[in-house]
């Protein structure tokens, strides 16, 4: 029994029956093949994430964001008073997090490539793209640099999916992608 | 101290239970069994206000909730239940007393306030950080305190543990190995000690910090230690609710192990890479290198997986062997359907096995991929992940072993023998559609530790598929499933602990818990060639192609993302 010590006192010395020996081996070669398919997806594969990330001072980060947005704003979205920044195809793209919104809206253009940065000002953010479902933490002090190519056109929301504080729930963004002018 | 000597003989089991073990394993259960009350009623909460037709809770008082939720099962109900597996497996197994009783009963008390204080803390609302606390959010002092000095309770109750079986061994108690279930245990409390210490060397310094004597912690510094308490603590829950599959199948059916070394080096393989986990948190955090990332969420190529996978099969590969041998042979399932399934014991047991492997192993491999992450971070998908391993696999086993600890621990019948025969089949029922919809919702975009998923208060908009919402109205409703299945266990339990008949003597010689022609040998040692198990075989063949299939379906979700680089 499990409960009472082992009857054979040499029970490493116990051949393994068939079975065993065949399933151990088909799990094993499974783990393998599992970790090689990571390793295949970084030399194949469309969707990896970027290693790439600076230390940053939150206000300094703060300043490049709204310096790139006086750039490259459009418009307003509405009467929210959020500006709408559509930076040259293929740029640097800058966005910020703070408690409790996305800062400011991208407007960006369908099969182009775009270096987007994401840094947040205060505590811990999710950047996740709806319904796209693309998600990536946001640390501060830390300025993420992910290369990303919109293959839609359409509104999309960034939610807030790591939880910071009461007003998480109304940490909603916005990016839109429009076709190629 | 002498009467830490004096034992009574367990007229069903033949083991030595000593009097001081059994009264630190009843009063740590039933601390247990009440912080598993508070916890599962914060729950239900939650998934109700989560309901959106519902949405019980203002925004403070449900992240208030959410927290104390996370607090009271993932950690008091678990771990408190684990310290009364470890004297179990110690001291009750082996015939021997428990080292340093004093020590067991300080590690109690400051378990016991520990879990006070980080409970009034939340209860106080300023520390809704969540179960993570992730600086620079900031907890109150006590909160952080009440989680320190529970570690530290819990690593002095894992040091009797050890001391426990260094007094066996040196007054000869047993003979040979340790069995498997004190093995499985030992694993489980190596993990502890190191899990422990990485709660430590992160919530001290987090505690400095709250108290203002530190100016910064690094946020990712944070995650990376953090998690090395966090995951791995839920590694713990692994290797001790594998040692109670193995038990619960051998006091319910005489199952013995098919092989010991098979077994024991799974077991093996959880203390040498678990730890790794961590890295499952940090898959899509800055700074970090696509090679660190490969390796430690693969636990270096899927050891620890490797370990699970073969319990999987260790484990109902015992079963039907004990079956077989009793005379169950006709087809292949034949043993499975003459399986007790009336026995709340054994059903739970069964049921954690099925849901834990399929359910929260499948979806844990899936979700701690790295690339796959992107597509799940943060979602629903991730508590429905761990609902599966930590809500059907470790509670439901720990509410399975109950109805055994029950008779022959407390020495109380069991009462209402009809609502404890359901009592499994509603709360792990429950507990897969909380896990199964959570997933659903969470491959639809959905935000897990989320208010509102209408977003009604935020400047701008977005709506969530209809599909969405559905999911989450069924995870309301199999919640409340859970819950009736969580009231019944305790009703059963407490009521049977505090007003059950006594159990003497001729009570255990006529209603014997215990299988009791568990002398035969069901599978002898060596014997490869007659080691015939057709059921085991088509089951764990259905299970591995579940596995293929399901991991390259996402991959193709992924697939379908914007490209990334």
């Amino acid at each position: 029994m499990a409960l009472t010590p082992p009857e054979n006192r040499l029970w490493w010395k116990e051949p393994l029956a068939k079975m065993e020996i065949t399933w151990i081996s088909i799990a094993f070669v499974w783990g393998l093949f599992m970790f090689a398919v990571m390793i295949y997806w970084h030399i194949n594969g469309e969707q990896n994430l970027s290693n790439e990330a600076y230390r940053v001072n939150p206000e300094t980060y703060g300043e490049k964001v709204e310096a790139e947005a006086a750039k490259y704003t459009v418009r307003e979205e509405g009467d929210t008073g959020i500006p709408v920044v559509h930076p040259p195809a293929g740029s640097d793209v800058y966005m910020l997090a703070r408690l409790w919104e996305w800062w400011p809206i991208l407007e960006l253009e369908k099969g182009q490539t775009y270096r987007l940065h994401l840094s947040s000002m205060d505590w811990q953010h999710g950047f996740s793209l709806q319904p796209t479902n693309i998600n990536i933490q946001v640390h501060p002090n830390y300025e993420m640099v992910l290369t990303l190519k919109p293959t839609e056109t359409g509104d999309f929301g960034i939610v807030c999916n790591e939880f910071c504080g009461v007003g998480h729930h109304t940490m909603l963004g916005k990016m839109i992608v429009v076709d190629k002018k | 101290m002498a009467s830490n000597e004096q034992y009574r003989i367990c007229p069903e089991t033949g083991l030595k239970v000593f009097f001081t073990t059994e009264k630190l394993i009843k009063i740590n259960a039933v601390v247990a069994v009440v912080f598993l009350a508070i916890g599962g009623l914060f729950g239900l909460l939650v998934a109700l206000t989560r309901w959106p037709a519902v949405h019980i809770l203002p925004p403070d008082l449900f992240y208030l909730a959410l927290t104390a939720h996370g607090a009271d099962v993932l950690v008091f109900w678990i771990i408190f239940f684990e310290i009364a597996i470890l004297y179990f497996a110690s001291s009750v197994l082996l015939n021997c007393r428990l080292a340093a009783p004093r020590w067991a009963w300080l590690a109690f008390v400051l378990m016991i306030v520990g879990a006070l204080m980080a409970n009034v803390a939340v209860l106080q609302g300023e520390s809704s950080v969540m179960f993570t606390s992730y600086v620079p959010m900031k907890a109150a002092p006590h909160f952080y305190l009440g989680l320190i000095l529970f570690a530290v309770g819990a690593l002095i109750a894992v040091f009797v543990f050890f001391g426990t079986l260094v007094i066996a061994k040196q007054e000869k108690t047993y003979e040979g190995s340790v069995p498997l279930v004190t093995f499985g245990a030992i694993v489980a409390a190596i993990i502890a000690v190191y899990t422990i210490a990485s709660g430590a060397i992160i919530l001290v310094p987090t505690l400095l910090w709250s108290l203002g004597y530190i100016a910064n912690i690094d946020s990712v510094t944070y995650k990376l230690v953090w998690w090395g308490f966090g995951h791995s603590s839920q590694q713990i829950n692994v290797a001790a609710h594998v040692s109670i599959w193995y038990a619960i199948a051998a006091l319910t059916v005489g199952a013995k192990p098919l092989s010991e070394k098979v077994s024991r080096g799974a077991f093996l393989l959880y203390i040498l890479f678990l730890q790794l986990a961590s890295a499952h948190h940090l898959l899509v955090e800055p700074g970090i290198s696509s090679e660190w990332k490969v390796f430690n969420t693969s636990y270096a190529l899927y050891l620890a997986v490797l370990g699970s996978m073969i319990h999987g099969m260790s484990v109902p590969g015992a079963i039907e062997a004990a079956q077989r041998r009793r005379g169950f042979t006709q087809g292949m399932f034949g043993w499975l359907r003459k399986a007790p399934w009336g026995n709340p014991a054994f059903s739970g047991m069964a049921l954690s096995v099925v849901m834990f492997g399929f359910i929260g192993g499948i979806s844990g491999v899936v979700l701690g991929t790295e690339q796959i992450n992107l597509i799940m971070h943060n979602t629903l998908y991730v508590p429905g992940h761990f609902h599966a391993t930590v809500v059907t696999g470790t509670t439901l086993a720990f509410m399975a072993v109950s109805y055994l600890v029950v008779p022959l621990i407390f020495q109380k019948e069991i009462m209402f023998p009809k609502l404890a025969q359901w009592q499994p089949y509603l709360f792990g029922i429950g507990a897969l559609g909380i896990s199964l919809f959570m997933m659903g919702a969470g491959t639809l975009g959905v935000s897990r530790r989320h208010w509102d998923m209408t977003f009604a208060d935020a400047t701008l908009s977005f709506d969530h598929p209809p599909a969405a919402f559905l999911m989450m109205g069924l995870n309301g409703i199999f919640a409340i499933l859970a819950t009736i299945g969580g009231i019944a266990f305790i009703v059963v339990i407490v009521g049977s602990v505090f007003f059950g008949k006594h159990r003497d003597e001729a009570a255990c010689k006529a209603n014997p818990v215990v299988y009791q022609g568990g002398g035969e040998a069901v599978a002898s040692y060596g014997n490869e060639h007659e080691l015939k198990l057709p059921g085991t075989v088509a089951l764990v063949s259905v299970f591995f192609l579940a596995f293929v299939l399901y991991y390259f379906v996402n991959w193709k979700y992924l697939a379908e993302v914007w490209p990334l680089s």
